[in-house]
């Protein structure tokens, strides 16, 4: 087969997924569920991750004039990417049956947007990622729309676009400066392009254009200002998708970016990249304190989570791009769990908003209860949960990078988070004296709802227990982002010193 | 396979399979409350098999029943137990009292009991993780995971409307200094490239762990006041009274204390022998506040909960005192005394437990003159008492004179006017608990009590107080049977602190010229 099929054979896979179910959504009757739709994307989901981990033995593939380049740092983010839509797929399987009648397209749109962030992840090329970009966001923008006749949820997706819109106009423009200083839009020329350079100042204005761009699709504080409406007014699953999978997507773009392309400059950029972390890790904790509704709360704390992962920039390469990739993953893993969880408790209409209307789930629906504290108790990185080993490993870099005060930062900002996600949890299990206890009959948790959060689960288990296994694989696609001629110190554990 | 390597594993284990299967099994009240009682049952029969079988004759600074695999390549983290004369008793205890606790909630505990005993067994699963783990990671993970099912257990089963604020209140003053502790440790790691407790406690012997001694410094007082807050340490017991008046009286029987100075004893003590040798005379000044400062608010209190919590932070202001002062004397003492003081404090609270079940009230003023109607409780009350208050012959009085004498003996600066305040302690307990005794028990019955019909302890109660009443008179009596293993850690510890001090000594006292001399013969001699 040519290259060029087999490097992009996931995306291949879920855009004939997406046009399928597009072609198949009309000649299904209108009464009809839409359930087998769900489940061909999500056959379509789990042919593209086989794909991915085929690629996986296949070396480095180059394709489409070296603009796409598949290696152990794609492949790592494809895998993550679509267990991502997997487990969003089957929380929304049943979210939106019988409340609306065009919930085929949802399926289609998830698939879209996943070949958008895919795309993002393997092209060493700015306009190929930008395409990319464009892809997953546009399809993102309808999919928070998607609870039609909400108010806030037409508000959600407006406000997303409008935002968006800029972000990535900053992007582009930035993009442009960076031909304008180096000659060149694909990442190795650009690399290539610094050291000899006659306006330093202009490219490093372009990565500054790229870094608004990309820390708007990452909510970074100070780019963060839509985060906490748009994720209020989105329907729970969308929500549960779009602060992880277009993060880690956005993420890729920006190791890719920053450590290789722009690797010799990274005494310069390593000063910015702290200022947004320590920003983001505090207006996000911060912010996340006065909330009471708990969409904006996990809102906020996901500002305050792109921090922590900001923090692994201002590490050594070989540190600082597995810390993020794990990071990353665990992030994934406890956020899409935590709104796997909120989907079920709220349902469609989404009555039970604020952390009082939590109160007691614990008795009501104790497995939900028992998966959100887990998810929680993750969030706020407690060890034996994936959350633990995410910060550890992200601060352990920043510490090996002599950034102290960063993870002091960090770590006090993790101390402040812990009050809004305990009170949180300490809604699930406290009762208030007088309620007589009587366990309300809430909705059953659906076959393939129960999947979703249990691979969830899961994995936030498994990142918690037994890192090894999946930093090996962080670390893998560390090494195959291309060696830069910035110094490379030694990985942990250094030698005693 | 010996059973001597993987024992630790298994004490580990066997409370979280409970949780586990408890958490599985269906809600019914009794069988929760047998099968807790089962599985803490068997986790303290194991817990036996270690004074049974620890060599004592084998030279101090080794531990026993030592696993020590690979846990997470990179970083190095190894899943390594062990236990020493500082953990033997502690994991022991650790076992005893978690029987105890299922038993004195029997009644109080009505609804949600899987909830419960779930949360109460997980947190006994951190708690002996934590006395057992000789990997710096693994101990701070097991350190951390005995917030949350504390946490929850307040949260849940608080007595009044505050047991929210209250619980969160004990996380976060526990969780903060927690995450500046993990700095620190990342710090040790990034500086050493090691985990192990052991590796790190030899290289602080040699001084090769940094060379930076500011960096040392912070990174030591990171460890401190993160112990500190969870002991507490006057002035940082903000969460302590809140905590203990909500939890629930298993709870608090295992809460206050022990992880704190344990961790200070092993991990301050270990890692940074010099630093803490130059904070002990602020830390022997904290302590001799502490006592004073304990006391005099126990003497206020009305409630019987609260009084119980100040003199709580009293009694471990003692022990701080005895370790600080770094004497064998004042180490023994210590480390015995938190046995001893585990012991009396968890029989205070369950009679205060057994009390309220009955009265529903901790408010003294509500009771008087219950000592007719109410033998057998009174007994009780009385001896422990006596044992909180140090009676000779009795459990209390062998820390609390080992730590006098040691803080006496020490040679930190200003001992012994720390221990001069630290003795009118002695006195002020006395007082508070006598009181306490007087208007419980006797005078005119309150109102409350005249309902009583001379209900008094059942046998279940008795079955959970009399093995902490013959512990207080055999630990009084035949202390040497503890004081064995725990001398052989005190003199380590009272060891490695001299010699580090000496060398800190040497270095501030040689004269400068004596300096240039000596560097000056160097030179000439090459």
């Amino acid at each position: 087969m040519s290259p060029n099929i087999i490097a992009l054979l996931p995306e291949y896979i879920l855009t004939i997924v997406g046009v399928l179910i597009m072609l198949a959504e009309p000649l299904l009757p209108p009464a009809a569920s839409r359930k087998p739709l769900g489940w061909l994307a999500i056959l379509g989901t789990v042919a593209a991750g086989v794909a991915s981990w085929y690629q996986l033995h296949l070396g480095v593939l180059t394709a489409f004039s070296n603009s796409i380049q598949i290696d152990s740092f794609s492949i790592f983010f494809h895998l993550l990417i679509s267990a991502i839509v997997l487990v969003t797929l089957l929380i929304s399987l049943d979210y939106f049956e019988g409340s609306t009648r065009h919930s085929g397209e949802y399926f289609a749109l998830v698939a879209f947007s996943a070949v958008g962030m895919m795309l993002m992840t393997c092209a060493t090329e700015l306009l190929v990622i930008f395409v990319g970009l464009e892809i997953s966001s546009i399809a993102t923008y309808i999919m928070c729309g998607f609870r039609k006749g909400h108010a806030t949820g037409a508000e959600s997706s407006i406000k997303y676009f409008l935002l968006g819109s800029f972000a990535t106009a900053f992007f582009l423009y930035g993009i442009a400066l960076a031909f304008g200083a180096t000659g060149s839009t694909s990442i190795a020329a650009i690399a290539q392009g610094l050291a000899t350079t006659t306006t330093p100042r202009l490219a490093f204005l372009a990565l500054a254009m790229i870094l608004i761009g990309l820390g708007f699709k990452v909510s970074a504080a100070p780019f963060h200002v839509w985060t906490p409406d748009v994720y209020q007014g989105a329907p729970s699953p969308v929500v549960g998708f779009m602060s992880t999978a277009p993060k880690a997507a956005a993420f890729a773009v920006l190791l890719r970016i920053t450590f290789s392309a722009f690797g010799p400059m990274q005494h310069r950029w390593a000063i910015l990249m702290w200022i947004l972390a320590a920003l983001s890790m505090t207006i996000g904790n911060l912010g996340a304190l006065l909330q009471r509704d708990v969409k904006r709360m996990l809102a906020y704390s996901s500002i305050a989570h792109a921090g922590y992962i900001l923090v692994a920039f201002t590490a050594f390469q070989s540190d600082g791009i597995a810390a993020a990739c794990f990071y990353t993953a665990t992030y994934a893993a406890m956020q899409v769990g935590a709104f796997a969880v909120i989907t079920q408790v709220t349902g469609y209409n989404e009555q039970i908003r604020t952390t009082d209307d939590y109160t007691g789930l614990g008795l009501r629906r104790p497995i939900l209860a028992a998966f959100l504290a887990l998810f929680l108790i993750s969030l706020i990185g407690i060890p034996f949960t994936g959350g633990f080993f995410g910060k550890f490993y992200v601060f352990s870099a920043a510490i090996h990078a002599s950034n102290v005060w960063l993870a002091v930062i960090g770590l006090l900002n993790s101390g402040v988070a812990c009050f809004y996600y305990l009170r949180l949890l300490v809604a699930l299990y406290a009762r208030p004296v007088t309620e007589t206890a009587q366990p309300a009959k809430g909705r059953t948790l659906s076959v393939p709802a129960g999947i979703g959060l249990t691979l969830a689960a899961a994995a936030t288990l498994v990142l918690g227990i037994l890192p090894g296994h999946f930093l090996n694989l962080a670390q893998r696609a560390s090494a195959s982002t291309q060696p830069v001629s910035a110094p490379v110190a030694a990985t942990i554990p250094p030698s005693t010193r | 396979m010996n059973i001597d390597h993987s024992i630790l594993t298994i004490l580990i284990l066997v409370p979280l399979a409970g949780a586990v299967l408890l958490a599985l099994l269906p809600d019914k009240g009794k069988l929760m409350q047998w099968g807790a009682l089962a599985v803490t049952l068997v986790t303290f029969l194991l817990t036996l098999h270690l004074p049974f079988h620890y060599d004592y004759g084998a030279a101090s600074g080794t531990f026993q029943f030592a696993t020590d695999v690979p846990w997470i390549a990179s970083p190095a983290i190894r899943y390594h137990l062990g236990v020493d004369g500082l953990s033997m008793w502690l994991v022991v205890l650790t076992g005893l009292l978690a029987p105890l606790g299922v038993l004195v909630s029997w009644r109080t505990i009505d609804t949600r009991k899987k909830t419960f005993y779930v949360l109460f067994l997980l947190q006994q699963v951190a708690m002996l993780g934590v006395f057992v783990s000789l990997d710096l990671l693994l101990y701070y993970s097991f350190w951390e995971l005995s917030l949350i099912p504390m946490t929850i257990l307040i949260a849940t089963f608080g007595r009044t409307e505050n047991r929210r604020r209250a619980a969160i209140k004990f996380f976060l003053y526990a969780f903060i200094p927690s995450a500046i502790l993990l700095v620190g440790i990342l710090w040790l790691y990034v500086k050493t490239g090691t985990f192990d407790l052991p590796q790190l406690a030899q290289l602080a012997a040699t001084h090769s762990i940094s060379n930076n001694s500011a960096a040392l410094w912070l990174c030591s007082l990171a460890f401190l006041v993160a112990f500190a807050v969870k002991v507490p340490v006057f002035p940082l017991h903000g969460w302590l009274s809140d905590a203990i008046s909500e939890a629930p009286t298993a709870a608090v029987m295992v809460l206050a204390g022990k992880l704190g100075l344990y961790s200070i004893l092993r991990f301050s003590f270990g890692i940074f022998p010099e630093q803490s040798h130059r904070i002990a005379p602020l830390m022997l000044a904290l302590g001799a506040i502490g006592i004073v400062y304990g006391a005099l608010l126990a003497l206020v209190q009305k409630d019987l909960k609260r009084l119980a919590a100040y003199a709580t932070l009293s009694a471990l202001a003692f022990i701080i005192l005895g370790v600080f002062s770094f004497t064998i004397s004042g180490l023994d003492g210590g480390i015995f005394h938190i046995l001893s003081e585990s012991l009396s404090g968890a029989a205070f609270f369950m009679l205060l437990g057994i009390l309220y079940e009955r009265y529903g009230t901790y408010d003294m003023r509500e009771y008087g003159g219950l000592a007719a109607k109410l033998p057998w409780m009174v007994t009780m009350f009385v001896i422990t008492t006596l044992s909180l208050v140090g009676l000779p012959m009795l459990n209390g009085f062998v820390g609390e004179f080992l730590i006098l004498s040691g803080s006496m003996q020490s040679t930190i600066a200003q001992h012994t006017a720390w221990t001069v305040l630290a003795t009118t302690g002695v006195i002020l307990s006395a007082s508070y608990m006598l009181w306490m005794i007087q208007r419980i028990f006797y005078g005119n019955l309150g109102i409350k009590s005249e309902n009583v019909k001379g209900w008094d302890l059942d046998a279940r109660e008795h079955l959970a107080m009399w093995p902490l009443v013959i512990l207080f008179l055999v630990m009084g009596v035949a202390s040497p049977i503890w004081l064995r293993v725990i001398d052989a850690a005190g003199t380590r510890i009272a060891a490695t602190q001299s010699s580090s001090a000496n060398t800190e000594a040497r270095a501030l006292q040689t004269p400068p010229h004596v300096q240039i001399m000596t560097a000056s013969a160097h030179t000439e001699a090459k």
